[in-house]
């Protein structure tokens, strides 16, 4: 577990944070430019000497009383957003800066895993100059893994990149989740990443924080503005049931009944996570009003709430367990004569996404 | 041995432990001092970036009579007890350190503001403690600043005339450096003597010039 409480003044700005961070898994720091997510990880790595608070890292205190550990002595790896890679070393310099510096008995990743779990074997011997922006910040991510860290931090280390670089390193990203027991701490500003990669979820505020929790419940909670931005976004843990090649659809399963996501390949882990856009849901009264949308599954309604555009409710609901919104027009609403705890019938496209 | 006479030699080796000494002195002094100007918000940069760049404008001369005011007789050094260092060598060193010091410590500030922040972050959370960090970082992507900082320091002092001139004179053995050697043939209307040490002069700044291109684009093509 990782406890902070940090407080910071500058001018113009105040920072003002304490809560958990999981000890597994990845957990996004999501908010606004200028919301203090940059800071709040410069915190969590020591980059910020003038911090006043205490952190606590799996029972380690890295500041506590006054005192704080400088960064070169914190099990810490930092992953910068345009991956500050060293210009005088070539690849496997990089990786091996900090793999050295790091003692025997401590390095729990060997630099020939690292290298075939990012794919770098081909850039070993390549400057920095010579690699596009998305090799390089594999290499970054690489160098800092080799330092065996506690805690990987990551300070939006998409956002330099164009789209297709950006396809290109999530695949990376996504087997690091899933192969490495190592928490992440991930700064993000864009929510289609939170939804692919995060767990956990810190929502900021102003250098405060706003929410915090699984990534599942803070999407849907109608209180926050996530599910209120445009894009809003559920997200659904499946398990793969069986792939069918014929027409390369995905059969899923998860508590609220299964699901069929268009899939080119049949996945190489167990479970599976969707993503249903909450304009791409469609509710009704029965079950037999079948349109061309693959998955309908029984739900209940849990709530209204208005959306920005006047047109326009949010409906929440539960699949099973699982929370899911929808956003309806206001007619549909009550031309249907949808209620709070009424069971509907939602039918929806969804989205592989990891 | 070239023609040149025994006692322009000792003006030879003089002027080159001079210049030695004086760059080692710069190094030392100038690199915190350079990597402070790179860094700080403070406001009294600018008066200290102005103070370090004056001896490119001051007559050396002006630069060598208030080193001597101050190491003289009548100077504070000595009325707090110091020792008598005009007409030293040390003297010398002293007045050259000033005189060179825009020429070490503006290369080394270029350098070091060109280092990008994230670069050096990156070294510290990659368990580089300060001092690895410099060696392992900064070094290597300063070293054209700090090669050129030691050729023009060395070269800088090795060509100066005015301030040696106030602060040192012409003891040969002593003080007596090649500029003013050559000065002194020049006096005597030995020409020749001054021509042979003038080509020598000219050589050797040309070689360091030449050296220090060479280097820094060798290093260019490596690093970037």
């Amino acid at each position: 577990m990782i406890e902070f409480d940090f407080h910071l003044q500058r001018p113009g700005f105040c920072l003002e944070l304490a809560g958990r961070i999981p000890p597994r898994g990845v957990t996004a720091l999501f908010g606004h430019s200028g919301c203090g997510k940059t800071t709040l990880l410069r915190c969590l790595a020591g980059l910020e000497p003038e911090v006043q608070g205490r952190l606590s890292v799996n029972g380690q205190q890295w500041q506590a009383g006054g005192r704080q550990w400088p960064p070169h002595q914190r099990a810490v790896g930092y992953v910068f957003q345009e991956g500050a890679l060293f210009p005088h070393l070539t690849v496997t310099g990089n990786l091996h800066y900090g793999y050295r510096r790091v003692p025997a008995d401590a390095r729990r990743l060997q630099p020939g895993e690292v290298v075939e779990l990012l794919g770098l074997a081909p850039l070993l011997h390549r400057y920095p100059h010579e690699l596009s922006g998305g090799q390089r910040q594999r290499v970054a991510i690489g160098r800092a893994l080799l330092t065996s860290p506690d805690l990987l931090l990551m300070d939006e280390p998409l956002a330099a990149l164009d789209a297709l670089s950006k396809n290109e390193i999530l695949p990376w990203l996504d087997r690091l989740h899933q192969t490495l027991d190592i928490p992440v701490v991930y700064v993000t500003h864009a929510i289609e990443e939170v939804a692919r990669l995060a767990d956990h979820m810190l929502l900021l505020e102003q250098g405060r924080l706003l929410a915090a929790g699984p990534l599942q419940s803070l999407l849907t909670r109608t209180d926050l503005p996530l599910a209120h931005a445009d894009n809003a976004t559920s997200v659904i843990e499946t398990k793969v049931v069986r792939f069918e090649s014929e027409y390369h659809l995905l059969h899923l399963t998860f508590d609220g009944g299964e699901l069929q996501v268009p899939c080119t390949h049949a996945p190489e882990t167990s479970t599976v996570r969707i993503r249903v856009a909450a304009r791409d849901v469609v509710l009704s009264l029965s079950a037999d009003s079948r349109g061309s949308a693959l998955n309908h599954l029984p739900a209940r309604i849990t709530g209204f709430n208005n959306d920005p555009h006047p047109a326009h409710q949010l409906v929440t609901l539960t699949l099973g367990d699982t929370p899911l919104l929808a956003r309806i027009t206001r007619k549909s609403r009550d031309q249907l004569g949808l209620q709070t705890g009424q069971a509907v019938h939602v039918q929806f496209k969804a989205v592989a996404i990891s | 041995m070239l023609g040149i006479e025994q006692a322009d030699w000792i003006a030879l080796g003089l002027t080159l432990r001079l210049a030695a000494v004086t760059t080692v002195i710069l190094l030392v002094l100038g690199t915190p001092l350079a990597w402070w100007l790179a860094h700080t918000r403070s406001r009294i940069r600018l008066a200290v970036e102005s103070i370090v760049a004056l001896p490119l404008v001051l007559p050396p001369t002006v630069l060598g009579f208030y080193v001597l005011m101050l190491l003289g007789a009548q100077g504070p050094i000595q009325a707090l007890g110091g020792p008598a260092l005009a007409f030293t060598f040390t003297g010398l060193v002293i007045g050259s350190v000033l005189y060179s010091l825009p020429f070490v410590v503006q290369p080394l500030q270029n350098a070091f503001a060109s280092l990008d922040r994230s670069t050096l972050e990156a070294a510290t959370t990659l368990r580089a403690t300060p001092l690895d960090r410099w060696l392992s970082v900064i070094l290597p992507l300063t070293r054209r600043g700090f090669l050129t900082a030691i050729t023009l320091g060395f070269a800088h002092t090795v060509g100066e005339f005015g301030v040696v001139l106030m602060i040192g004179g012409n003891i040969p053995g002593e003080t007596q450096v090649i500029s003013i050697a050559i000065y002194d043939h020049v006096e005597a209307t030995d020409y020749g003597s001054a021509h042979r040490l003038s080509g020598l002069l000219l050589g050797l700044s040309f070689v360091m010039l030449f050296a220090l291109y060479t280097l820094n684009g060798r290093f260019r093509l490596g690093t970037t």
